[in-house]
């Protein structure tokens, strides 16, 4: 057998985005020995693409502001799906999290008497997102890392796990593969924290990178955790729809949170004629209205272009399918209009340079195309609120890959104070378990062996197909049968589908040798991609009822039956198997706090 | 859209060539979805360093006709129809195949940079006041997204090989970074000058030429710091009076 | 640590991958610097045709020895033999010659090193950039600030003295010139890099630093006019070897200066 690297650590911490870095960090504070590992370069995780900014009710711009507000925005936005001890310590913790940042060196954009600016943002009542321009998660990212660094925390870039071992019910350690030698390396440790983000690329059109294929989401599986929430996942209403080259590439909500509409092709600004029942008082009922509010008058509502993002998404597709759409199947978002050039570009520079450079278009000066793109998975591993441990013990989750806190629909800007709030509890959480764990597992060689043989299996192969044509095909079947609009005889279909691309992929072929060999990697990310593209489907066909970001053709309206209820979904065996489980009801207190204050000022 | 030929580095840091590949060109197509076009149909296991695709990581650094760019952010279309467009890995670093090379030194650099030291805070509840006008000139470093283009360019690196004794530009912007933040009291030209070789920068300017995210690295950031290092160490002048008012 | 693939590595001078014409930047910028540079250092030799009232060339500003003009003559040294000229062109060669627009220009022209960006150099010499003597030395750039300012001074009093010729007020063709002239050398002048750093560039904290507002409004003013330095550094120098080719012409009588006014 060949030479396994081996390394011991109290806690592991898989993935180097926010959530990962800042659980890492707090993880050290309380006296830990922790590493991370990584797929990427440092500082290259898919937080560093986030763009409009972190919410934290601060309270900076409007000063009527609170933790109440945000988290009643945030259970709200989730369609009551949301589990309430999540979205209050998040409401909580959050602004106590970005001044943190501060304190480690990031800049946040200023107003005017030196305190954090804030912008507004879909679905939350007050203008509430710390940011940078429209590099947030730029600033967020560098902040974390150069922390880590100057903590001394060891990081193993472009490192990937393939699977976590165990020693009966309690996590021992977790296999890895070298990405540039193609060599395995052994972690063993005493707790595990899962902070690898989504699983956007089983789908084709998506904004997010090649590094979200699922990995946490497979490894819990595989694991034996309980997972919840996974019918859930979010389409974000605008993505660029041209050229193809970059189809799905993300086009930050901070356009709308500026001041940017939305327009079919007709010029109507259509999102008026979709603002919900529930939802009318809130929102703006003309356009002169809404333009006063983008201009700072408090007596006037927010335009219907700042609903939460199931809402838009969904009428951004009606648009398209009634005819209305643009030349190339999306919408206009027009923020040239509304904006003067100089603000554009000193607001929102990057959208500004990447249409310039990708799209060739001015957007000081022409609206852009856009249409949704699968952006972000709600759902995942079951964890206790405090800690973010999951079913089993010693593993952990935080970030993306964790589920519960976002519901049916998650809200702009809640996904970089997840990072910070949960990652941090996650880091105190694991490394409290590290010193009660006591003496280390013992991991099983004979395990170990097995693992290693069926990663290098493919090379073997004198024949068999492209891993990359196998994961092409799943990407259609995700975007078709498991997109936005989902049906029983389709999510039937997918599942059959998955398990034949599954044995497709059991025979598949790769070429070449171990170092740095992208069509290896691709095959063996096809394991997580089909994981968690079945844990979608399964759970989507659980859930009979269109709610959030989960659209049902054959039920298209919600089912007071299955308001309280998770989809939970879980490997026995050689199965994936779901049942439903009750979402825990808040005290009466919060209650009070989520049906009696009125909504905005 | 016409087929194009993509001149492909295949290699290690040990031997390599020039590989044809020919791919069919759509619109609006970066040099990196033709690098990616190359690895789904002929050859899988095509090296290639990417993330984001979208200009926001900095992962995807190569050389297109020999020029330092983001493969991502490079339009095929910019290119003459008729010639082929060659792509190699980035020659500062060495290569561990194809067009990935080994970028962990940088990483080493940003570990030994004295790091960022906020002033005790100007509030009770742990806050400071920090103004508009003040955070443009830190921002501009922070936008740096670690593509390394900078340090591939840089003649230092690039041809004399000076990784020992100098951090390259892309850590003369996060030096920068910290040195001109607002909250920041550490002191760091004693570092620059020794350990960071700043007087190796002959602020040729070919940094500032490749740089992404359009950061003025040489006027706004090498050039602000060697003044800092003129005023702490060679500044004659200044050094009496440092002298004169310690007595 | 060791570079890349070698067998990619520029090695030989002007080896490179580029198909662009990237030699066509630091050859117009060696030809330019050779031509100006060569037209500065004959006309500061030559000691006559420099004042034709009331135009004085800007290279002989102040005139310092016992040879100049009486209606231009300052202190008027008569130990110094040579052309006037000579006694303050250290002032413009030291604040031209370490100026980091100019440092760039001719590393790369004269230096070639680099000649162009990814482009490859001679690898003969040990290469120490500007840790060791002699171009260490141009860390005393900020040294010359103080007089190439006092020097701009009297250049602004030359342009003043432009106006009044021997019947009273007037404006001449050569006025105008001197003009231009003088705000060009100041916008060269005040855009200064080592000038930004002493106006606020080495201030961290604006908002608590003495002085912190005006400091901060100083060093926005010049770091205006830095943005365009490379630009100000070739007109200025351009304009300021015409100012004195038109004063020599007038001063030689080949061309008489039109009144404008």
């Amino acid at each position: 057998m060949e030479e396994i690297e081996r390394h011991q650590h109290d806690v592991l911490v898989i993935g180097a985005g926010g959530a990962g870095l800042r659980a890492a960090i707090e993880a050290k504070r309380v006296g830990a020995k922790v590493a991370v590992l990584c797929k990427s370069l440092l500082g290259k995780a898919h937080t560093v693409m986030a763009e409009g900014g972190a919410a934290a009710a601060l309270a900076t711009v409007a000063p009527e502001d609170s933790w109440e507000i945000h988290f009643r925005d945030t259970i709200r936005g989730g369609k009551g799906m949301s589990d309430w001890r999540m979205a209050l310590a998040l409401a909580q913790e959050a602004p106590a999290r970005i001044r943190e940042l501060e304190a480690w060196g990031a800049l946040f954009d200023r107003t005017a008497d030196g305190r954090i600016l804030v912008r507004p943002f879909g679905g939350h009542t007050h203008a509430r997102l710390a940011h940078v321009g429209d590099r947030t998660g730029l600033e967020m990212i560098r902040t974390l890392q150069d922390r880590v660094v100057a903590l001394d925390i060891p990081a193993y870039m472009e490192c990937t796990v393939i699977r976590l071992l165990k020693d009966g019910p309690r996590i021992a350690g977790a296999l890895a593969y070298r990405r540039a030698t193609g060599h395995f390396v052994l972690f063993r440790a005493k707790a595990i924290i899962l902070a690898t983000g989504g699983a956007g690329k089983a789908w084709l059109v998506t904004s997010n990178s090649w590094e979200y294929t699922g990995d946490g989401h497979a490894l819990a599986t595989q694991a034996g955790a309980d997972l919840i929430g996974m019918e859930f996942m979010q389409f974000h209403p605008t993505g660029m729809v041209w050229p193809p080259s970059v189809h799905g590439t993300l086009v930050t909500e901070g356009v709308r949170g500026e001041g940017g509409v939305l327009r079919n092709s007709k010029g109507d600004r259509f999102m008026f004629r979709y603002i919900p029942e529930a939802w009318r008082a809130e929102y703006a009922a003309t356009e002169e209205e809404a333009d006063r509010w983008v201009a700072g008058h408090r007596s006037a509502r927010r335009p219907p272009e700042l609903l939460t993002r199931d809402v838009t998404a969904r009428a951004i597709v009606q648009e398209v399918a009634e005819g209305r759409g643009s030349p190339h199947g999306g919408v206009y978002l027009d923020i040239a209009t509304k904006r003067d050039p100089e603000y554009i570009r000193r607001k929102l520079p990057s959208m500004y340079h990447q249409f310039k450079e990708l799209a060739g278009v001015d957007i000081t000066k022409e609206p852009m195309e856009v249409g949704p793109t699968v952006h972000y998975i709600m759902g995942g591993v079951k964890v206790d609120p405090e800690t973010q441990e999951s079913t089993v013990p010693g593993l952990f989750a935080a970030g993306e890959v964790a589920g519960g806190l976002h519901g049916a629909n998650r809200l702009g800007g809640n996904s970089l104070s997840d990072l910070l709030v949960f990652g941090r509890r996650a880091g105190s959480g694991a490394a409290a378990y590290a010193t009660r764990a006591g003496a280390w597992a013992s991991v099983n060689e004979h395990e170990i062996e097995e693992a290693v043989r069926a990663a290098l299996a493919p090379f073997e192969r004198g024949d068999g197909e492209n891993p990359f044509a196998i994961h092409n095909e799943l990407r259609h079947l995700m975007q078709h049968k498991v997109g936005s609009a989902r049906a029983r005889a389709g999510l039937e279909e997918a599942v059959e589908e998955i398990r034949t691309l599954r044995g497709r992929a059991a025979c598949a072929r790769v070429t070449g040798g171990r170092e740095y060999n992208p069509g290896w990697h691709t095959w063996l990310d096809l394991h997580s991609l089909l994981t968690v593209s079945e844990l979608v489907a399964r759970a989507a066909l659980e859930r009979s009822e269109s709610r959030g970001a989960h659209t049902r053709d054959d039920y298209p309206r919600e089912d007071p039956e299955l308001a309280r209820l998770h989809i939970v979904v879980r490997r026995d065996a050689d199965r994936i198997t779901t049942r439903r489980e009750p979402i825990p009801e808040p005290p009466p207190e919060l209650k009070q706090i989520l049906e009696g204050k009125k909504a905005s000022g | 859209m016409a087929e194009r030929v993509f001149r492909v580095f295949r290699g290690t840091r040990e031997r390599g060539e020039l590989v044809d590949y020919r791919v069919e060109a759509s619109e609006g197509m970066v040099v990196l979805d033709a690098l990616h076009s190359i690895q789904a149909r002929q050859a899988p296991d095509l090296a290639v360093r990417w993330n984001c695709k979208a200009g926001k990581c900095g992962s995807c650094s190569a050389e297109v006709n020999g020029s330092p760019r983001l493969t991502c952010m490079t339009r095929v279309d910019d290119f003459p129809a008729n010639e082929p467009i060659t792509v190699t890995p980035m020659q500062a670093f060495p290569v561990i195949k194809d067009l990935v090379t080994d970028v962990s030194w940088n990483y080493e650099v940003a570990r030994r940079i004295p790091p960022f030291r906020a002033r005790s805070p100007d509030f009770p509840d742990g806050s400071w006041r920090i103004y508009p006008y003040e955070v443009e000139r830190a921002q501009e470093f922070r936008k740096c997204i670690e593509c390394f283009l900078c340090q591939d360019v840089c003649h230092v690196l690039r041809t004399h090989g000076k990784h020992a004794e100098f951090m390259g530009p892309a850590f003369l912007v996060r030096a920068a970074a910290y040195e001109t933040h607002p909250l920041d009291v550490e002191e760091r030209s004693s570092y620059l000058k020794d350990e960071g070789g700043i007087g190796y920068c002959n602020i040729t300017k070919c940094c500032t030429e490749v740089c992404p995210e359009s950061i003025q690295i040489t006027d706004n950031a090498i050039i602000p710091l060697k003044e800092r290092v003129v005023t702490r160490h060679y500044d004659p002048l200044l050094k009496l009076v440092r002298r004169i008012a310690r007595h | 640590m060791q570079a890349s693939a070698t067998l990619l590595q520029e090695r030989r001078l002007g080896e490179t991958l580029r198909r662009d014409r990237w030699w066509a930047a630091p050859l117009s910028v060696a030809l330019g610097l050779a031509l100006f540079g060569g037209y500065a250092t004959w006309a500061i030799f030559q000691g006559t045709n420099y004042f034709a009232d009331p135009y004085l060339s800007p290279f002989y500003s102040p005139c310092l020895s016992s040879s100049c003009p009486g209606e231009v003559r300052l202190l008027g040294f008569d130990w110094w033999r040579f052309s006037p000229a000579v006694l303050i062109m250290w002032v413009i060669l030291g604040f031209r010659g370490t100026c980091y627009y100019y440092r760039k220009a001719y590393y790369r022209a004269y230096f070639i090193d680099p000649p162009a960006c990814a482009v490859g150099e001679h690898r003969g010499h040990r290469y120490q950039g500007e840790t060791a003597f002699p171009l260490i030395l141009q860390n005393s750039h900020r040294y010359f600030i103080l007089p190439s300012l006092i020097i701009l001074g009297f250049l602004w009093y030359d342009t003043l003295r432009a106006f009044l010729f021997s019947d009273g007020f007037g404006i001449g063709v050569g006025t105008l010139i001197l003009l231009v002239n003088v705000v060009l050398l100041s916008g060269y002048a005040f855009g200064c890099h080592s000038l930004r750093h002493l106006a606020g560039g080495g201030v961290d904290c604006f908002s608590c630093a003495r002085f912190g507002g005006a400091r901060y409004r100083l060093w926005r003013g010049v770091s205006f006019l830095n943005r365009k330095h490379a630009l100000w550094a070739w007109v200025s120098l351009i304009v300021v070897c015409l100012t004195d080719l038109y004063v020599r012409l007038v001063a030689s009588g080949v061309v008489s200066d039109p009144r404008i006014l």
